[in-house]
């Protein structure tokens, strides 16, 4: 097994071979659930009003992978999507853009064509998203396509199958290769966290990724219930955390699903503040993967500004 | 950089008064003691005089007390008691704000933990003890086990209504009738239970509330018509109560000092025992007399523990208690903020080496940064005695057997914590804990299901479940 | 008297936290003591017990999950409510039973005090009935109590408000859930009292309220295999021995013969303990 970046001694021991990646994981400090989801809960106390809320919103939306991941996409959806992208508010000039949008894909060209020069960029899934199941050579050619067609951003899925029975050598292997099919494309992990169940395996799966080389770890696919959750998204916020002090590298992470409401949206962002620390509030190490939640961002930030609450009728259905 | 704007509570929720006064046989009276002022030890205001008890006054309320028990209480059926004491739960939780804010006035606690446990916690324990009340044949004291008749009960200024609601509860769901002295420090949230007590209709004498410094105390716990004495507070009065009480027919119930072992080994969660031992020292400012204020680490983990201790630390929010983002308040006196610092210079000049968080703290009040000293051994002052603030001793240690004879090498036996993944060694610690509460994977819970109260020199007698009843009856 | 006509209630049953017409469209007619028209009930189905059976197995984990404390909490509300009705609930029953008004007010007025008594055991019944047991040996050993499932509950026949609480509180107060068949020919403070409990935070399904025949429904609730345990106190004395050898089909508990019992007086732990396990943990004690 080849680690991806030069590595500290420990942590190239443990991508040696597979044994020792085996006994690096399980090596881990295990993930106490009544715990974390005591300390995730109390963090989702903090109340965060007035400049500081309208800060955490417009960062919010900075952060927002806009997302239309459905077998009923057309590129009539992805061409609006992508205008909703540019200009999320036409009324609000000064509301930031979002960080990207991410489409499957044989939408990415349509995608790219329409935020060539935003600065937005084109997330696509890959790897026989959202379950994985499918060859190595079907998963290589998803990903390449989805960069030739212009992503810059791939969100790969692991395959929770091999995961879940301990084949930990066979994840690692998958990652590597996609990630050098990504070329400069930035790789998001996606761990399916709902499927791994456990802490312990958010813990280890999101060590797995940070060892391949995923520049994020993200938490679902949407697509399997629960997707992101704010304890869950502590786990990893504490492995990206960790992960610096031992490489001092910044890897980001990626909540995705669920997140429908400005107050959840500045939850995570509590959490990415005080658990991995303030450089992290930044849209190259955060993300909120999303459709919903961006318009409910831009009826609080509305609410924020003119002093009174806002209604769905003025903002945008794109 | 994302700082978190100010979100204080509105003081005007507190109702605060200019005057308060005692609450004697149904009826809020004038004390003919000398008034105390109360104050906000976050900002060293005034908030409300508060008149206090003289010892006439202590004689008229356990009179008031014994009137109440002899006419009235002691011949309710326990199921109409008991319809009493689920109003009082209910009227906590209806002025549940209220009383946060006040406790946080006037205790200097934030205002999350006074909103999200003190309050809360109060009314669970008069739910839970409102349901005893016509079911104390069950539990295991015989088939019709009577009361005691006066409580007399004096109280901390930790918890403030926690406390009272700790000592109330019991003592009426079992039968007995209450003359309670609240902390100087801290009068005005026992206060306002009595103006929910009257609300509630309760027989007048039932509950008697007397203000007043360790005199009145004294006075209370020494009258000769007090049948039940129930003290919770620091080692040193504990013993002179229970002194005092000996000889006479007094039952007694002490819940004192502490000095907490919190013991994690190399296999722990160490996340959440970050966590546990954040909540364990430095939740209510380390006011707490189970605090877990001596950290026992395995060698082989301490130092990435206390790195990562360090880091947690410093995002803790220290200030405004009213503030809902503030993590520790302010401590509650001048007083206890100079024994705090008499006590870590002690741990500096013996030579363990102290870190501070370098969070700013407000230029008014009483505050005190959270710090932990590291290279601490068993001799040091910090390690033996009873700090009461948020000042953390690490120790480390190689083996189990080390461990368990450092955690039980203190004449103090409260509570102790112990941190692994492994369920048989949480159980063989467990076991060899000389302490009443033993925490595992957690830290600092607290239930009225659950009995509390220590060992040797932590006092003795039980709060909670089942075991707490015992206090209050005569078995 | 007032001119106005007044709106008649329709009495409907209580499944899954709704209030559905029985599905086999029937019902039947009510009467006072004295034969007088009341109101229509509808008459319920085995197709009804069948779905109150899933409604209340869905319900379990969740009621049966919910903390002591929550549940008490909730059994205390429905007192609270309860006693914001009393009124209607003095002239249902002195309707349905016959009994004078003064007599209607103790029987409402115990009935909401056993909710009560019922509240105050859900965080107690572990820490009499619980042990820790001092096996000989390195383990740590202790017995808890745990609410055995879906109980169906065949209501006294007599007793319309106070004996139904009797029979449905000290049931869901442990974390059970239940199917209860009302008594058959007095069923309308069962179907108001449904109405008290959809209110009051109990959740839906922990509670599923059938009115009909009893001998009609029974045997099929007897025989149910999601069913865990029996309670026959309404059960027709002709059917008893039937019921309770169906029940044997799928070993169910059943809580055989209260006939009789004074549902005026406090009542003491047997109803909680008839549908309780006990489950003994081991564990081993060690470095």
């Amino acid at each position: 097994m080849a680690a991806p970046t030069t590595l500290p001694s420990a942590l190239a021991d443990a991508v040696r071979d597979e044994s020792s990646l085996r006994r690096f994981l399980h090596g881990l400090p295990g993930v106490d659930q009544v715990g974390v989801e005591q300390r995730a809960a109390g963090l989702g106390t903090r109340s965060i009003k007035k400049a500081s809320k309208l800060h955490a919103i417009d960062l919010a939306i900075s952060m927002v992978d806009l997302t239309t991941l459905e077998g009923a996409d057309t590129h009539g959806k992805v061409r609006s999507l992508a205008a909703k992208a540019k200009r999320p508010d036409p009324e609000r000039p000064d509301v930031p853009r979002v960080a990207a949008v991410c489409v499957y894909p044989d939408m990415v060209k349509t995608a790219a064509d329409e935020l060539k020069g935003t600065g937005i960029n084109v997330a696509s899934v890959a790897t026989a998203f959202p379950s994985g199941r499918s060859t190595m050579d079907i998963k290589l050619a998803d990903t390449r396509f989805a960069v030739e067609q212009g992503a810059s951003e791939v969100d790969m899925v692991i395959d929770r199958g091999a995961f879940l029975s301990g084949r930990y050598g066979q994840v690692f292997e998958e990652i590597v290769k996609i990630k050098e099919a990504c070329g400069d494309a930035h790789l998001k992990v996606i761990l399916e966290t709902g499927e791994l169940v456990t802490y312990d395996n958010v813990r280890r799966a999101s060590w797995l990724a940070l060892l391949a080389g995923g520049d994020f770890i993200k938490t679902s696919t949407g697509k399997v219930q629960p997707a992101a959750t704010l304890p869950v998204t502590h786990v990893m916020l504490q492995a990206v955390r960790d992960w610096k002090n031992q490489t001092g590298e910044l890897r980001g992470v990626k909540p995705a699903g669920g997140i429908r409401s400005t107050k959840d949206a500045i939850k995570y962002l509590v959490a990415v503040h005080e658990v991995a620390g303030p450089e992290w509030l930044d849209p190259h190490l955060f993300r909120f993967g999303a459709s919903t939640l961006l318009n409910d961002l831009l009826m609080q930030r509305r609410t924020q500004l003119d002093g009174h609450y806002s209604g769905p009728d003025y903002v945008t259905v794109d | 950089m994302w700082e978190y704007a100010p979100a204080p509570e509105s003081r005007d929720i507190a109702n605060l008064k200019p005057n308060y006064r005692m609450f004697v046989d149904g009826k809020f009276v004038e004390g003919t003691g000398e008034p105390l002022k109360t104050i906000n030890p976050a900002t060293e205001e005034v908030l409300a005089e508060v008149s206090t008890a003289s010892a006439s006054d202590v004689d008229n309320a356990v009179k008031a007390a014994r009137r109440a028990y002899d006419r009235v209480w002691s011949k309710m059926p326990g199921s109409e008691r008991a319809k009493y004491i689920y109003r009082i739960a209910r009227q906590i939780q209806e002025r549940a704000r209220e009383l946060a804010v006040l406790e946080s006035l006037d205790n200097g606690k934030p205002i999350k933990e006074s909103r999200d446990v003190d309050v809360p916690t109060a009314a669970a324990h008069f739910f839970y003890h409102a349901g005893w009340a016509d079911k104390l044949s069950y539990a295991g004291y015989g088939p019709d086990p009577k009361p005691l008749g006066v409580a007399g009960q004096v109280i901390p200024w930790n918890f403030p209504l926690l406390m009272a609601a700790w000592k109330i509860a019991p003592a009426l769901a079992c039968g007995n009738t209450v003359v309670l002295k609240p902390a100087e420090t801290t009068p005005l949230t026992a206060l306002v239970l009595a103006d929910i007590i009257q609300q509630c209709d309760l027989p007048p004498g039932v509950v008697n509330i007397i203000p007043g410094a360790g005199d009145v105390g004294a006075t209370l716990v020494e009258h000769p018509d007090v049948n039940k004495v129930a003290f919770t507070g620091s080692t040193d009065v504990g013993k002179i109560i229970q002194r005092q009480l000996a000889g006479t027919n007094k039952k007694l119930t002490l819940e004192l000092g502490g000095k907490a072992a919190n013991i994690v080994f190399d296999d722990a969660p160490l996340d959440q025992a970050v966590e546990g031992i954040v909540n364990g020292i430095f939740f209510n400012q380390g006011h707490v007399c189970c605090a877990g204020s001596r950290l026992l680490v395995q060698e082989s983990v301490a130092d990435e523990l206390l790195e990562k201790l360090q880091t947690r630390i410093q995002t803790l929010r220290v200030g405004d208690p009213l503030d809902k983002n503030t993590d520790v308040g302010a401590i509650n006196s001048g007083e206890q903020l100079a024994k705090i610092k008499e006590l870590t210079e002690s741990g500096e000049a013996e030579g363990a080496q102290r870190w501070t968080s370098s969070c700013p703290l407000p230029d008014k009040g009483f505050f005190f940064a959270p710090t932990v000293f590291s290279n601490v051994s068993q001799a040091m002052r910090i390690a033996r005695e009873e700090i009461f603030g948020p000042v953390l001793s690490v120790l480390t240690f190689r083996t189990p057997d080390e461990a368990v004879a450092k955690a039980n090498n203190t004449p103090y036996g409260l509570s102790a914590g112990v941190w692994t993944e492994k369920g048989s060694r949480i159980l063989w610690m467990a076991q060899r804990m000389r302490a009443g509460v033993v925490w595992s994977n957690t830290f600092n819970r607290f239930d009225p299901a659950a009995p509390f109260g220590g060992y040797q020199e932590s006092g003795f007698g039980r709060e909670g479940g089942r075991t707490g009843l015992e206090a209050y009856l005569d078995v | 008297m007032s001119d106005r006509v007044s709106v008649a209630k329709t009495y409907k049953l209580y499944i899954g936290g709704a209030f559905p017409r029985s599905e086999s469209g029937r019902s039947y007619p009510v009467t006072d003591s004295k034969g007088g028209f009341l109101a229509n009930a509808a008459q319920g189905s085995r197709k009804d017990a069948r779905d109150a059976v899933a409604a209340a197995r869905k319900a379990f984990p969740g009621w049966s999950g919910a903390t002591a404390y929550n549940r008490g909490q909730v059994l205390y509300r429905v007192a609270e409510v309860l006693e914001g009705r009393r009124e209607q609930f003095i002239t249902e029953v002195a309707a349905s039973e016959g009994v004078p008004v003064k007599k209607a007010q103790s029987l409402v007025d115990a009935a909401i005090d056993r909710w009560v008594w019922y509240a105050g055991w859900t965080d107690k019944i572990a820490a009499v009935l619980g042990s820790s047991n001092p096996v000989a040996g390195p383990y740590f050993s202790f017995s808890t109590p745990e609410p055995t499932g879906v109980v169906a509950v065949l209501a006294p026949q007599q007793s319309s408000l106070l004996g139904l609480v009797s029979v449905i509180a000290p049931v869901i107060a442990s974390g059970n859930t239940c199917v209860v068949i009302t008594s058959q020919d007095r069923p309308l403070p069962a179907i108001t009292l449904s109405e008290v409990l959809a209110t009051s935070d109990v959740p839906g399904g922990v509670v599923n309220i059938i009115t009909g025949r009893t001998a009609e429904i029974a045997p099929w609730l007897a025989s149910h295999g999601d069913v865990n345990a029996l309670d026959l106190t309404g059960a027709p004395e002709s059917l008893r021995a039937d019921l309770e050898r169906s029940a044997a089909g799928t070993v169910k508990r059943v809580l055989r013969d209260k006939a009789g019992e004074d549902f005026t007086v406090t009542p003491d732990m047997s109803r909680l303990r008839a549908y309780l396990e006990t489950k003994t943990v081991w564990h081993p004690m060690g470095v």
